[in-house]
Formats: C-alpha cells, structure tokens, sequence
C-alpha cells in the first residue's frame, strides 16, 4: 500500500517541448497536484487540462502519443528521468523513490519530434516490411489448420511475437542514429515516403527487426521465405551494424531475448553467407 | 467499374481483416487510422477466441451449442441469423489465424490448446498466453502490410475521420478526414466506407477501452444518418484496478483461485486492510450468496460491488469506490505458480505487491454490445447469405460497419472470448459484400463532382475553424469530459433506475451545450490534440443520450441491461400446488414481456437529440427462454416453461 502520509501536496515535471518538426526545443515546468497512483499518463491528462506553467503563464497542453495504458500497445513511449520507457508504467511513486527530484520527461532522441512528446516512428514498420515479417499464404480460404507446433517452438516463438514495435531498443542503441529528412516544397507525400523508405533502408534496421526475423524464419511455413530475410539482414544497415552493445535487451519492456535473436541471426547469416559463396 | 476504391476506417481486427480479404479479392483499399494499427485497442483483448473443435466434439460439442450459448447468454436480443453464420465460421478463422501465425498454446502433441469461458460447458477458446489480442492483431497486421509492400492497400495512419460524405441520392461516396500533425483537412472519395472504429467506452470517462474509443467516428456516422441500435446495452466487468488514468482488468481467476472480496464494517476505516480483524470485515459476497460466495456470476458480483460502495457508502476510500480483493491468506508460492502473470500487472501498475496487500478493484466499463445498426440477408439455411451487398451496411446506402462498433452479433450481454470472433467474422464476411456492393453502386465516386468533395470539406473546415477561433476563458473540455464521465458511470451502468436516468439526460443535455463553449488552449494548426480531442468530446453526446435514453424507455432487465424497479420476482408460495400456479404466472408474465420488450432499440439522430424505435428481432431458429439464475423457485419455473413449450410444439406439429 503506498503510504500517502508523506507525499507532497504537489510536485514539479520538467518537460522538454518543441513546437514542430526542426524547431529548437525549451524546458518547461509544470506544478501537478498530487494523487495517489498516478502514473506518468495521468500526469500529463493533467498537465493538458490545466494548460499552465509552474509560473502561471497560459500555455497549449504538451502534446504526447498513448492509447492501451497496459503496456501491450507500444504507443507512449518516452524518456523518463533520463530512461527510456512506457509512460503508463511509469508511477509517479516509484520515480518519486528513485530521485528527490522532479520529475523530467524528454522525447524519443533517435525518431523525429513531431511535437513535444510525440515523435514520428514510421521508420520501424518500414524495417518490418523490408524483412518481410508475415507468413505468406496461398489464400485466406478455408484450407484446414496450419502446421502442428510443439510446446517447445510455442514457447520460443511466443516471447518473440510480443514485440509491439515501441522503440525502447533502438532508443537505448549506440548504433541505431536518428534520421530525419524535410519534404520538400514541390514534393508530394508519396514522393516523400518513397524517399525516406530508401533512406531508412540504409540505415541500421534495429534489434526489433532482426527478432522478428527470427520469429518467422522459426515458424514451419514463414520460414519458406527465409533466405530472403537472412539477405535482407546481410543488405547495408543490416545485423553487421549492430556492436553488440546489449543494450535493447536491458531496456525492452516485454523482455523479449533481443541479443539470443541477434546471435542466432548473426549465425544463420554466416551460414547463409558461406551458402551462396559456394551456391 | 475500374478504379473502385473501399475506404476502411479503423485497423483493429475487424477493420484489418476487411482489408486483407478486399485486398486478396482484387480490391484496392485505403485504410485509415487515428494510431498506428498495431497499437489498436483491439491488443488489450487476453483471454481467447472461441470456436468449437475437435477436443470438444469429442465431448459432444457442436457449432448449434455454441450459437445456443451465444444467443442465451445475450438474453435473446441478437438476431440469430449472424450469430448461426458467425459460430458456424469459427473453426474455420481458427484455422486461418493459427495458418497465419498466431502463436497459440499448444497441447503435448502440438495442437491448440483450450480453455474454459464463462457461459459455456465446454473448452471452446483457443488462447495465446494472456494476449490473445495482440497476437491476433500482429497477424493480421502483418498481412496488411504485406498487401501495403504490394500496392494494394494504402494506410493512411495518424488520421481522424470526420465523417461521410452522402451524394445527392443519400449514398455514401467517400468521407472527410484529418491528419494529426498538419491539421490538414482533406475529402476522400471511396465507392464504399466501413467504419471498424470499435467501442465508445470513453463516454463513460474512465472505463478499459484504450484511449481512442472515444466513438467519434461512430457518433460522426450517426449524425450524418446511420442509425444506432441497443445503445443501452454496455457490459460492465466486475474486478477492474482503478486508476488514475484508466480501469485496468483484473482477472476472474483471481477469485477462482480462493480470493475474497470485503469491505471493513466501518466506513472508510483508516487502519492497514490486514490490521483490521476478522470480526470487522464485510465479506458481502460470501454473507449474501453463501452458495456461490465469491464467484457469484459476473453481472451479480458486478451489481454488488457497485451497490456496496455506492448505495451503502462501504467503499474502502473516502474519495473513491472501491473493495477490497484479498488473496494474502493464499500461500505465496501457490499465488506465484497459478496467478504470477495477473499479479504481475497489479503490482506493474499499482506499486504495491497483492501477495502481501489486498487489491483495491471495481467494476468497469468493458465492452459496447450495442453500435451501428447494420443489415444482413438470410439464407435458406437460416443463415446468412454470403456476398450480399446487405450485410453489415448501416442505413446509409455504401456505408458499411463491423466489428465491436456494430450492433448485431452480442444481444443484451456479450460472452467472454467471443468479442475477437466477431471482429474478425465481420471484417472477412463485409469483403465480399462489397465486391458485390462495387458491382451495382449506382454512381462511382470517380465521377462524382468535385464540388461535393469540397463542399464536405469545406464544411469540416468551418467547424475546425470556428472552433479554434473561440474566445478565451470558456469551458475546458477536460473537465466537461469528467462530468459526463461522472453521469454516464452514476447512472447508466451497473444498476438503473428511471429517476436517475431522467436526471443523468438533463445534466448530459446542460453538459452538450457547455461543450459547444469550449475555449482551446492551443490554437496551433500543428498536431493539436485539444482540437482533436474536444471535436471528440463534442460527438460523444449524441452516443450518451442513445444510451440514456434506451435505457429509461426499456423498463425491463435483460442482460447487461439491469432495472431492480423492473426485475422478474423469485416464487413466494411455500405449498406445491400454490408454487406451480405461482410459476404459471410468472411464465405468463416472462411471454408478455417476450411479447413487449424483445426488440431492438433503434436509435435515430434528430440533430439535437435522438429519436427511439423498435425492431423485431429475428428469433426463428431458438426459442427465446427464461434465465434464471439464482432465482427463489427457478427449478419449478424450468418445469412449467418446458411443459409450455412441448405443448406449443405439439400444436404447431398438428396444425402443420
């Protein structure tokens, strides 16, 4: 039982805010009042009706991206007292535990602001559709029951297929760096999402991916397609980016095995290398 | 016609399984979205999906019980023809979901393992760990994306739909829609629209749903003519975690597994739960149902929970209701081997570890049964007949709706696991009925004026427009939102009462009209989410006062649907012949409110306030029965209900 007896009447939140997309970004205080099992959502649900700063200046509610609160959407990820993280599991008394001071929230630094909180992560379902991660089937008819699967492979593929593409990892990686293009004036969105998926395709395609990968290449069917994700991984931005620094599996918030995935790609890699050199 | 197009709004089950099979049917499809779809509320779904299979066939089970099971637990209320085609489809979308990917539980020898539901005998639901959901959702996901790298569906996420747009013979041609970062607001021609958009639970402020079931896109259908159908009908779960942000469920297997629901005697006593003595506690469940103690059936739990706290002012806190749910006289390590995942998630978000402190729960607001009326064609089985262009299109002609935003499949009360089976029926059964649908549609949106498209637009433009030009110091819509929260879950939920409803409809209506004197905060054309939220806010009343209203006209209980003025009474009589006569009576009472109340509530948008009708439900292949639960004298009732009907079936067969 939180023990409410000590807890302030209020308590502070930095929040670094940026009005659009390039803009240069500022810190702003908010003063919320305390109530007991707040998490960092219901600090901003706050923040948002008072539309105020610590010093009465009337401002426009931060902006930030939520939507299941449970931690199975992936969608409220940010940076909270200098960690990555889902804000619905962030609880104000727990943080309040860990440091005296207020509480600070930042944007994902390795995806585009789009505003205040909310960043643009498109880049991450590109890498899933560059690595083809879906089973291909004949049709969607009725043609009986798909493959008999042991307890085992169940229980191995299982961790994997909880990944819901939140970007933990790759904000905690030393390799995955930040990509951010301008459309241009005379530029039409299509033309703009044709250019920024042969950009992002470059670049390193993150330890989300690279599970993923190994998911369906585990999977009796998905892994038809196999040779053709191993040669996605082998493609520039592809598993010889990653430094094995081991950082995404620390933060990944469902503990998904992302190095086990990454080591058990690197091999298949290898093998898929030494195959087509003597292919 | 070439270069038709179906607009999808929504990418949770429903709305994605549409566009794959459109898209494997040669159709092209935009999809749209207010999230990414993978972040759909449709990933908050845990325990299964249900279909009959092998392991229960063997134990006798078969596709009719499972319409049976379906069909009672709704009270009677769904018309039979979708839920017969729907349960008959079930092991086949097994079949499709398990050839697609979905990591299910399996048995020792690799096949899909099952669990037992409430309201069924048998082990129908197929589950993937506690996130059936998300796994479900991925799929179909990926499937999408894989028609995406094709060409063949175009996703346009981070949109908000603001409405159909009608051509001048009332057909549907497209819609309006805007992007959350630019504020752009742009028309979308489509030669079909179908919103998959899921339930409403925001109108009751805080409930389960995710964040963007707030109903806007149902309530902007609405207005524009769709009608809505069993409004009243909102299941509420019994064991939710309160929070500050949104209700979290808790599962029923934490009762199952021994856990006991209290209150302490004394009114918001301030002493730790496990200092209070034994003598002290309330243990209302086990006093009032000493039978079934804590695992009462859901709606009962529910109605007592709500009632303790709010009639009887038990409640464990001053300030907010809730009860206690005790499992810290279980051993730790039995808690860890059968409950770790589920006390995983109260200790996540509560701080707090439920081995050593009681959980603090109550009920909340789960799942819309009732939604966008939408029509079906009967086949000659008694089913439905597949590929015609009527099923699941709302009164607007080329406006389609599937998935939890229908109406149709779940009755009075929805049965556990099968909300999945009927996101994911709908969407594949909508695609080729609109295959169909393109076929005849009377004009393509390709060659409807442009001056339609931009009148819609422009029209969407003033609102936005007008809305971020509204002078200071107005209302706050974050408050006004809490309010109507605050009547919606007072009055329309667990326990209903006309005085209350009446009262709830006048202060929803003074709510309506502050609403409309909302101030912004941000008046930025640049992802402003006050905007967004409060136009949201704006269309949530007509929802609210097609719920209250249906309510306070159906003086009735059926279902979710719960009326204590209006409840059928237990048998009184103490001597055998009296009882049956009682029985008699009762039965006569149970076919004259058969005769009255079991109809749709069709609800009609007047432009400011709804209009109420009612629809004969299509109860041809079971005959409605009482459900009797609980009930003082419930077995001599069952009698008298039975010789009822043997009789009427022999007069039926001699007529005949």
């Amino acid at each position: 039982m939180a023990d409410t007896s000590s807890k302030p009447d209020h308590f502070e939140v930095r929040v670094l805010r940026q009005d659009g997309p390039q803009a240069s970004s500022y810190w702003e205080r908010h003063r919320v009042r305390y109530e007991p099992d707040m998490n960092v959502i219901s600090v901003l649900q706050r923040i948002a009706s008072q539309s105020q700063t610590v010093d009465g200046k009337e401002v426009s509610p931060v902006a930030w991206e939520c939507n299941c609160l449970e931690e199975v959407c992936g969608a409220c990820t940010m940076v909270v007292n200098g960690r990555v993280r889902q804000a619905c599991t962030a609880l104000v008394d727990r943080l309040m535990a860990e440091q005296e001071s207020d509480i600070e929230l930042q944007p994902m630094s390795k995806f585009p602001v789009q505003r205040d909180l909310v960043v643009e992560r498109r880049r991450m379902f590109r890498g899933l559709e560059k690595s083809k991660a879906w089973v291909t089937v004949d049709t969607y008819g009725p043609m009986g029951a798909g493959p008999r699967i042991s307890q085992t492979e169940q229980e191995n593929n299982y961790p994997l297929s909880q990944c819901m593409s939140c970007g933990c990892c790759l904000e905690a990686c030393p390799q995955y760096t930040k990509v951010e293009l301008v459309q241009g004036d005379s530029e039409s969105d299509d033309a703009f999402a044709e250019r920024q998926d042969s950009t992002f395709d470059g670049e390193f395609v993150g330890a989300h991916a690279i599970s993923q990968v190994m998911l369906f290449n585990g999977h009796p069917i998905a892994k038809n397609d196999a040779n053709e994700r191993l040669d996605s991984l082998m493609a520039p931005g592809g598993i010889q980016v990653c430094g094995n620094a081991q950082n995404c599996v620390a933060v990944c918030p469902k503990e998904i095995p992302l190095t086990t995935s990454i080591a058990r790609a690197g091999r298949a890699t290898t093998v898929r290398a030494i195959t087509k050199f003597f292919g | 016609m070439p270069n038709q197009k179906v607009m999808i709004i929504g990418g949770g089950l429903a709305g994605l399984a549409a566009a794959m099979k459109l898209a494997e049917l040669g159709v092209d499809v935009d999809l749209m979205s207010l999230t990414p779809v993978k972040r759909s509320h449709s990933v908050c779904a845990q325990g299964g999906i249900n279909s009959v299979n092998k392991q229960t066939r063997l134990a006798g089970d078969n596709e009719w019980k499972h319409f049976d099971d379906t069909v009672y637990g709704g009270d009677f209320l769904n018309h039979q023809p979708p839920v017969k085609e729907m349960t008959e489809w079930a092991p086949r979308i097994i079949d499709l979901m398990d050839r697609l990917g979905v990591t299910f539980n399996r048995t020792t020898e690799g096949f899909l393992d099952h669990r037992r539901f409430g309201g069924t005998l048998y082990k129908r639901t197929a589950f993937a760990g506690a996130t059936t959901g998300q796994q479900l959702l991925y799929v179909l996901d990926e499937q999408v994306r894989r028609w995406q790298s094709q060409g063949r569906v175009k996703v346009y996420e981070s949109w908000d739909y603001l409405g159909p747009i009608l051509a001048d013979d009332g057909t549907c041609c497209g819609c309006v829609a805007q992007d959350l970062a630019t504020m752009e607001i742009r028309s979308f021609s489509a030669d079909a629209v179908v919103v998959a958009s899921g339930g409403c639970g925001l109108i009751f402020g805080r409930s389960t749903m995710s964040m963007v079931c707030t109903g806007s896109a149902v309530s902007r259908s609405f207005q524009m003519g769709a009608d809505y159908g069993n409004g009243e009908f909102i299941q509420v779960h019994p064991t939710a975690i309160p929070g500050a942000d949104k209700l979290r469920l808790m599962s029923e297997s934490a009762r199952g597994e021994g856990g006991r629901v209290w209150v302490p005697s004394t009114p918001q006593d301030s002493r730790t739960p496990r200092s209070i003595p034994e003598a002290e506690r309330y243990y209302f469940l086990e006093d009032r149902y000493p039978e079934y103690g804590n695992l009462v059936p859901r709606d009962i739990a529910t109605r007592e929970i709500f009632n303790i706290c709010v009639n009887e002012g038990l409640s464990v806190e001053q300030g907010r209701q809730c009860v206690f749910l005790d499992l810290t006289h279980i051993e730790r390590s039995e808690l860890d081997r059968k409950l770790g995942g589920i006390l995983e998630i109260y200790e996540k978000f509560q701080g707090v570890d439920p081995r050593d402190h009681p959980m603090k729960i109550f009920p909340a607001v789960h799942y819309s049964m009732g939604g966008l009326w939408v029509d079906y064609q009967k086949s000659g089985s008694g089913g439905l007949q597949w590929g015609s262009p009527q099923n699941q299109t709302t009164k607007i002609p080329g406006l389609y709706a599937i998935g939890e935003c229908d109406y149709q499949y779940h009755g009075a009360n929805r049965l556990g696991a099968n909300s999945l089976l009927s996101c994911i029926f709908s969407g594949l059964l909508v695609a080729p009925s609109l295959v169909e649908w393109l076929k005849i549609v009377p004009k393509a949106a390709a060659d409807q004026p442009s001056s339609l498209y931009e009148a819609a637009r422009q029209e969407r433009q003033v609102r936005h427009d007008k809305l971020l030009n509204r002078p200071s110091g107005g209302e706050n819509p974050y408050l006004i939102h809490e309010e109507l929260g605050d009547v919606l879950t007072k009055s329309a939920t667990v326990v209903r009462r006309n005085p209350q409803l009446e009262e709830g409809i006048d202060k929803v209506l003074e709510l309506k009209d502050r609403a409309a004197a909302c101030s912004l905060s941000d008046t930025g054309n640049w992802t402003n989410q006050n905007v967004v939220f409060t136009k949201a806010l704006q269309d949530m009343f007509p929802l609210a006062l097609t719920v209250l209203r249906g309510a306070l006209a159906r003086d009735e209980c059926r279902g979710a649907h719960f009326k204590p003025d209006f409840a059928m009474p237990s048998l009184k009589c103490e001597e055998p012949g009296e009882r049956i006569r009682e029985a008699e009576a009762w039965c006569d009472r149970f076919e004259g409110n058969v005769d009255k109340w079991l109809k749709s509530t069709i609800a009609t948008w007047q432009g400011d306030d709804v209009e109420l009708s009612y629809e004969e439900v299509d109860t041809s292949l079971i005959v409605p029965r009482p459900r009797l639960y609980g009930l003082v004298g419930a077995d001599v009732i069952e009698e008298v209900w039975k010789e009822r009907v043997a009789k009427r079936t022999d007069v039926e067969a001699t007529t005949a």
